[in-house]
């Protein structure tokens, strides 16, 4: 179980997919207000997005998208039932993956 | 002889010594591990040089087909919702540029072959600057801005 929400569906001959991830995104340059020190950079670098086996989407991302990023995507071919998979790597080497069928 | 030996084992634990140093340090941090991930791109603190890291040029053409959505007034700079879209076909990138941050470059998006030239998601700004969201068809850049004014205290100045 991951913490990435995928919801998938299909509009016409589009899927859209639109996903949710719970992830701090720090960029390394915020001050801690107690401490005063900086804060270790800790953000998503990489997100891969599947439809079946193809990969539709590479993302590579900065400390610069927002804290629990969303993002949203549209590709075309998909068909009910289709599992679409998610998945990120950080700067620390964690990653998680979410799979999701179109609905 | 003995002395040889010792001079090895001295010069052994040296090196294993310096490898701790290194780590503690935080040079061999696991980002290492990630090759893929353009850092020279990332880290950069201009445009011009995000770009050339990221696309190869920053030789761009501005052009209305590439349509920036976000909010004229952010009255939260840590949440501004972006959405990037154009009716150019044959897209195989799309970046996202915040001008006014201290490294520019947001976020990359490489399209597969069934992906449509459309990507949506939410950045931080750290000031009222411009979006740009530059997209690559085949070897030439097209870009677009959107002026984003960012109040933090969220009074609408």
């Amino acid at each position: 179980m991951s913490d990435i929400k995928v919801r998938a569906k299909l509009e016409g001959n589009e899927t859209v997919v639109k996903c949710l991830m719970n992830h701090p995104m720090e960029t390394g340059l915020r001050k801690d207000s107690k401490t005063n020190e900086l804060v270790p950079a800790h953000f998503i670098q990489e997100v891969v997005c599947k439809w079946k086996d193809q990969v539709v989407l590479t993302a590579a991302w900065s400390g610069g998208v927002s804290k629990n990023p969303y993002l949203s995507f549209k590709f075309i071919g998909g068909a009910v039932g289709d599992p679409v998979e998610v998945s990120w790597k950080d700067n620390k080497g964690e990653s998680q993956t979410e799979t999701s069928q179109i609905a | 002889m003995i002395d040889a030996k010792r001079r090895i084992l001295l010069k052994g634990s040296l090196a294993a010594g310096s490898v701790g140093v290194a780590v503690a340090a935080g040079l061999l941090t696991p980002r290492l591990v990630l090759a893929d991930w353009n850092a020279a791109a990332f880290e950069s603190k201009d445009v011009s040089a995000a770009l050339k890291g990221l696309l190869g040029s920053d030789a761009m053409e501005t052009n209305d087909a590439v349509v920036v959505k976000a909010p004229d007034i952010a009255e939260n700079g840590a949440v501004v919702p972006v959405t990037v879209e154009t009716t150019l076909s044959d897209i195989a990138y799309i970046a996202i540029i915040a001008s006014g941050n201290a490294t520019p470059l947001v976020a990359s998006f490489a399209l597969g072959a069934a992906a449509m030239p459309f990507v949506s998601t939410r950045i931080k700004m750290g000031k009222t600057a411009d979006v740009i969201a530059v997209v690559k068809q085949g070897d030439k850049l097209f870009s677009n801005a959107k002026n984003v004014k960012v109040t933090i205290g969220g009074c609408g100045g």
